[in-house]
């Protein structure tokens, strides 16, 4: 088990005070300008060294993403963008951060704008959490108060401000072209790509988008060394990660905890393990309502992390775990996913907008055994007719829940059709 | 100028082109339905998926930028099946009403779901239906059938420059609407039904007329006003159902005005379908032959001095300069074609083009509009300002009443004499104009049908010599006609000949009983109680103001019913198609100024079109030279005198009724009561 | 769309609003005001009461010189903007997955019986709307049902029963878990993070 002196997320729970005092009792704010001082490329390349990958689900190199931002200002300014939309069903890691470490996240966010050049940080916070954005904006203040963020920040010379943008609900927003659309005034609908952020951003500027956690971790990594950082987890998987253990546990809590570290452990170290016990457990989604299903055959001994949980069809994604025991309506736990996705559709491109209504009435109809067991395969097929088509990843996140509920749960959805049919008769 | 490879075809193609667009230089074609080349890229509906080498996913071709080395491939078993499922995705909330859709036979998603959809639908679950709604009087909505590709919103925003349309709500619930129940405000909305590819919008005067496949279509050029746009007349029983646009880069693009394309009903009505003689007061059907020999015997017996004849506004080139020919014959020099008065010194053919060319806008860099509203004048015209204006670094000035052009303009004043004051250098605007390359002067009939419009006209002369509008290789001095006859008849030299009168002279001749004859070839836009007790002869098609005053009418052919030559705005001779033949005993005009001639006992020399054409080209070469643009040489143009200090006014109050046709049109009515509120006068030009 | 009823005919900024919405404006690059819409129509719609009648999105259109349809777009494409009138508690109770994994169900019947309305209604009194939302984002505390601006975290029958007669009463209970836990920790105390600061 991690060790408190290696947690970053030191007041994680709120035990103590948010506010600029607490936050320099904790570490944050030592020496930043020490770390400025080292230079942009340095920290690039520590962060790369790292290993960190982005929390916010997809799990790309945050050192690799800043380092595609163009390496000259020229006629357009950068921005640094921060994805607080935390709505990844299962997901609830970045409110802690927003409202209990929101320093770490504003430190977070001078070095990374100092990173790739920007100026301005946009923290986009969905706007439900309005306690949490009320406490990043006390946070904002207190910084600049101090003469840590605003014009010379933290005495570096460099000059850089940041900002809260409260999103109005939707989940879409969490894609991070959606976000700039809705940072710029627009409805959140994704664009096309080409061309990437780092190109044509926000405003039509480089821009870089990263997660909440993401950003709050790096002060500490530059701080502690990428070799600290690095030794936890596995190699491509390193790190310390805040896990959301929800659903049919005994406690479900959020918890810091090394990347790898196998779900059953996390599960009864940390959240009381599972209601009825290990053996009551019907099937975890181990990264946020977008990854499939695993069975209880698989969670006896995988390890949360990228590379495991791809390995076993799934994802990490936001490492949200939401567990499931055995009194669980299986079928009716990923209807409810796909109602989801279907009320989340921006609506802009076909196969989404059209399918995820599709996907929810069938999958309703799945529930019931209102069906025909031929159109669990033809379920199957429209869930591939959206997967991959369309313009962001809402499409596949609505197609992969049914798929994994498909490939492990067809004998119950089956049982279903055949109890129903027999009713009939 | 990268190259790739598609389909195992290599091509080297600029930079910035889209995979589509390469593709299509291939010559393979990709189905879409979101994308449109005139309008910018959604890439929403997913129907044109491809598979490039290296790429994860299929990715969307028409949003996809080329790059060097890239490879394509079209139609691998992949593609087709991600299209396929496309398609059946665009399918499910699509109704089953092809019977009783307009866009049945013509539609895209029609034609898209024959080739790539499956044979039965596999969705079980219940179909969307969308509350009715309201899109003014020509577009017919019907959402329940909308795919969501979001030209109409495009279209609107980008080129129309009316931001009235959105998507309201999300998801599966996303709606095109206008929120507000509006109809769509602009006069290019008709574009919207060509537009949709699917039967969402579709033309609410076509309502259920008829079928694509029972119609006769005609490539033909529009007349309603100067533009000359390219058309498609689509007709069925000897009536012309449905009006089109045809693409034509150098001139309306693939645009039409909605006067253009829908005041057509109103060729149907009010006609002149037979001679007519006004006996005690009224007017009774008669025989040509009656007719003519009445008229016969009128020219015969008038004298040359009393005699005059105006061409009015949608006369052809062929009926002009027969009637300039019988005329000259008959030794009368009383001859106008510019019913409004505006003073266009017919000497110098550069001062009475819009010599830029309507395709030339988009080269220019500066404009100034002097007493027009082309919005309103030529709404095609105005869509290439604006997207022109749309690329930036464009400053218009406007001097004339204050408008919504759809695109940002420097309002300058409303006098006529900041022309001067232009062209003088005193005013700021003169210094971008003379900074620009290629800088755009576009002068309206309203400022030259004035008193003054003679000096106004030189007035603009000198502004363009001294702001450089005029320069090796570019002409920027651009006139805006609004009568698709007046170049033309300009061309003709269809004015006062020698010691002749002009309008304002025939009119006051008239009035004081000098002119006792009035040959009115389709001119219904003059003041008839000005003409006193002359006796009037009106040829032309439609019942309006000059039928009303005629002493003898003789029924002719509208520009759809007749192969006739037209000169647009521009100066480019161009021949429209008959379509349909003209009603009951009506004739193609020149024939009828020919059987006049005949009546008289003048012999014409031609008997048919060839013929005529060639007398075109004798009176003026331009006419030898059909569809290109000819370049006129500069010249002195305009007449000395001083320009008045007085608000300028534009030609056009309202946009739907300028003709006969558009007067008669039951649309048109519909039209002014919607969008102008019933305010407006319901004669087109100002006098 | 059909506009509501009780649609105001005309509607403007009070002075405070006003120092606000250009404090938001500020935030945003020097002709980049456009990205203000957002928090503009969220004052504009705490100002009227919760909801966004269209004058409240003609105002905003205006303020920031934008084409009403635009607006429009905005105010209809995220749920936190109400385009028809709600009480002055909205209880929006999460029913995704993890909530309801623990009890949305019981939470939201609890809700209807409480205040004898039914999903998507308000009280005839004004005082209360319910509302059935999407992941508030909080699934370790589930169930959970935000009231206006706050959360009310590990919710049962009883427990959400208590907090909505609180609210009848005119009191403002204490948002946060309800069953006496710390924030996000576990059940009882956390596992880790046992020692100061």
């Amino acid at each position: 088990m991690l060790a408190d002196k290696d947690r970053i997320f030191t007041n994680l729970y709120g035990q103590h005070d948010f506010g600029l005092k607490g936050a320099k009792s904790r570490g944050d704010w030592d020496g930043t300008k020490d770390i400025l001082a080292k230079g942009r490329e340095w920290i690039i390349n520590e962060v790369k060294t790292s290993g960190l990958r982005g929390r916010g689900g997809a799990g790309f190199s945050t050192g690799v993403k800043w380092s595609f931002m163009p390496k000259e200002v020229g006629a357009r300014p950068h921005f640094l963008v921060v994805n607080a939309d935390e709505g990844e069903p299962g997901t609830c890691k970045d409110r802690e951060i927003l409202r209990h470490d929101p320093h770490k996240l504003v430190e977070g966010c001078l070095i990374a704008g100092f990173a790739v050049q920007a100026h301005a940080a946009y923290i986009y916070v969905r706007g439900e959490f309005f306690r949490e954005a009320e406490n990043l904006q006390a946070a904002i203040d207190q910084a600049r108060e101090a003469g840590l963020i605003g014009k010379n920040a933290c005495g570096s010379g460099w000059d850089f401000e940041v900002y809260v943008h409260r999103g109005m609900g939707a989940y879409v927003c969490g894609e991070e072209s959606a976000l700039i659309e809705s940072l710029e005034g627009k409805k959140g609908q994704p664009r096309l790509k080409p061309p990437f952020p780092a190109g044509v951003g926000l405003y039509g500027c480089p821009t870089t988008v990263n997660n909440v956690e993401s950003i709050a971790v790096v002060a500490t990594i530059l701080r502690r060394g990428a070799t600290w950082f690095s030794s936890f987890g596995r190699p491509n998987n390193t790190g310390t990660k805040l896990f959301c253990i929800s659903g049919h546990v005994n406690k479900p809590c959020n918890v810091e905890e090394s990347m790898s570290i196998p779900l059953r452990e996390l599960i009864e170290k940390h959240a009381g393990g599972v209601r009825g016990g290990w053996d009551n457990l019907l099937g975890i989604i181990p990264g946020g309502s977008s990854v499939p299903v695993l069975t209880k055959d698989v969670c006896d001994n995988v390890l949360m992390d990228f590379d495991a949980l791809r390995e076993v069809r799934s994802g990490l994604g936001t490492a949200a775990v939401i567990v499931m025991d055995k009194s669980t309506d299986i079928v009716k736990a990923i209807a409810r996913l796909s109602y989801f996705y279907k009320h989340e559709s921006c609506g802009q491109c076909t196969p989404c907008r059209e399918g995820t209504g599709w996907m929810w009435r069938m999958m309703e109809r799945m529930v019931s055994g209102e069906a025909e067991i031929e159109e669990i395969d033809m379920l199957d097929e429209v869930t591939r007719q959206v997967e991959g088509h369309t313009i962001c990843a809402l499409g596949d996140a609505a197609a992969w829940p049914i798929q994994g509920l498909i490939r492990n749960f067809r004998p119950e959805m089956e049982r279903r059709i055949l109890a129903r049919r027999q009713a009939r008769l | 100028m990268p190259k790739l490879t598609i389909d195992g075809q290599e091509i080297e193609v600029p930079a910035n082109t889209t995979v589509l667009q390469a593709a299509e230089m291939l010559g393979i074609e990709i189905p879409r339905f979101c994308y449109h080349e005139r309008l910018s890229i959604a890439g929403n509906c997913r129907m044109c998926l491809v598979e490039v080498e290296k790429a994860p996913k299929p990715v969307a071709s028409c949003a996809m930028p080329v790059g060097e080395g890239m490879v394509v491939r079209t139609s691998t078993p992949n593609v087709l099946k991600a299209r396929r499922g496309v398609m059946e995705l665009i399918l499910i909330n699509h109704p089953l009403d092809c019977p009783i859709c307009d866009q049945g036979g013509e539609c895209d998603l029609q034609d898209q779901a024959v080739a790539f959809g499956r044979d039965h639908g596999r969705y079980a679950e219940k179909k969307h239906a969308v509350r009715r709604k309201n899109f003014g009087p020509l577009i017919k909505a019907e959402m329940t059938r909308c795919i969501h590709c979001t030209r109409c919103i495009r279209f609107t925003t980008e080129v129309a420059g009316v931001p009235d349309l959105g998507g309201i709500g999300r998801g599966e619930h996303m709606e095109i609407d206008t929120y507000v129940d509006k109809a769509i405000g602009t006069e290019l909305s008709g574009c919207l039904i060509d537009l949709c590819p699917v039967g969402a919008l579709t033309s609410a005067p076509y309502a259920f007329r008829a079928r694509p496949w029972e119609l006769k279509k005609t490539e033909t050029i529009d007349a309603l006003d100067a533009v000359g746009s390219h058309i498609r007349a689509d007709s069925k029983g000897g009536e012309v159902l449905r009006v089109m646009p045809r693409n034509n880069d150098d001139i309306n693009e693939e645009w039409l005005g909605d006067k253009s394309r829908f005041a057509i009903d109103g060729l149907m009505r009010q006609r002149l379908d037979r001679p007519y003689i006004r006996e005690n007061g009224k007017l009774r059907e008669a025989t040509w032959d009656e007719a003519l020999s009445l008229v016969s015997a009128k020219l015969k017996n008038t004298d040359a001095k009393a005699m005059a004849a105006i061409a009015g506004d949608l006369a052809d080139c062929e009926s002009v300069a027969a009637l300039k020919d019988l005329m000259t014959d008959l030794k009368v020099s009383n001859l106008d074609c510019r019913q409004d008065f505006a003073q266009i010194d017919p000497s110098c053919r550069a001062g009475y083009l819009f010599n830029a060319g309507i395709a030339g806008i988009e080269q220019a860099d500066a404009l100034l509009i002097i007493g027009s509203n082309p919005r309103r004048e030529a709404p095609v015209i105005n869509a290439r300002i604006r997207k022109r204006s749309l690329r930036g670094g464009f400053p218009v000035g406007v001097i004339g009443p204050k408008m919504d052009l759809t695109y940002k303009t420097e309002h300058l004043g409303e006098s006529a004499a900041l022309i001067e004051a232009i062209a003088s250098g005193a005013h700021p605007f003169a210094a971008k104009l003379k900074a620009a390359k290629n800088p755009l002067l576009i002068l309206g009939m309203g400022a030259l049908s004035r008193h003054d419009g003679g000096a106004i006209l030189a007035s603009a002369r000198k502004l363009a010599e001294a702001c450089g509008v005029v320069k090796e290789g570019w002409n920027g001095f651009s006139v805006l006609h609004t009568a698709a006859a007046r170049a033309g008849a300009l061309d003709l030299g269809f004015v006062p000949a020698q010691g002749g009168r002009d309008v304002k002279g025939i009119l006051e001749g008239a009035e004081k009983g000098d002119i006792q004859l009035v040959y009115l070839l389709g001119a219904d836009e003059i003041d008839m109680s000005r003409l006193g007790r002359a006796f009037v002869i009106y040829q032309g098609h439609h019942g309006d103001a000059g039928a009303h005053r005629a002493d003898v009418i003789l029924p002719g052919a509208a520009y759809t019913e007749k192969n006739a030559t037209y000169v647009n705005t521009e100066g480019r001779v161009q021949h429209t198609r008959l379509a349909v033949f003209p009603p009951g005993q009506a004739r193609e005009d020149w024939k009828i100024v020919r059987a006049v001639a005949g009546a008289i006992g003048i012999h014409m020399p031609y008997d048919n079109l060839p013929q005529i054409r060639a007398r075109l080209c004798d009176m003026n070469a331009v006419f030898a030279r059909a569809d290109l643009r000819q370049p006129a040489a500069w010249g002195a143009f305009g007449s000395a005198g001083t320009v008045a200090d007085e608000p300028l006014k534009t030609a056009i109050a309202n946009y739907y009724m300028t003709d006969p046709i558009g007067r008669a049109s039951p649309t048109m009515a519909v039209c002014v009561e919607t969008f102008l509120s019933g305010a407006e006068p319901r004669t087109g030009t100002h006098g | 769309m059909s506009l509501h009823r009780e649609e105001p005919k005309s509607f403007s900024f009070d002075a405070e609003t006003l120092v606000k919405a250009k404090q938001v404006i500020a935030k945003y690059p020097e002709g980049r005001s456009r990205s203000a819409v957002m928090p503009l129509l969220d004052l504009a719609q705490r100002q009227v009461g919760g909801w966004l009648p269209r004058a409240a999105m003609d105002y905003v259109a205006q303020f920031l010189g934008l084409d009403p349809i635009k607006v429009y777009e905005v105010a209809h494409f995220y749920t936190m903007y109400n385009t028809k009138p709600v009480g002055r508690h909205h209880v929006q109770v999460c029913t995704n997955l993890p909530c309801w994994l623990r009890g949305s169900d019981q939470v939201v019947s609890a809700c209807k019986k409480t205040l004898g309305i039914g999903v998507g209604e308000t009280t005839p009194d004004g005082q209360f709307t319910l509302s059935e939302v999407e992941c508030a984002g909080a699934c370790v505390n589930a169930p959970v049902a935000a009231i206006n601006d706050d959360y009310f975290e590990d919710l049962d029958e009883e427990s959400v029963t208590r907090v909505l007669e609180a609210i009848k009463r005119g009191e403002t209970p204490k948002h946060g878990p309800q069953n006496g836990r710390m924030n996000s920790a576990p059940l009882g105390g956390p596992t880790t993070l046992k020692g100061e600061g």
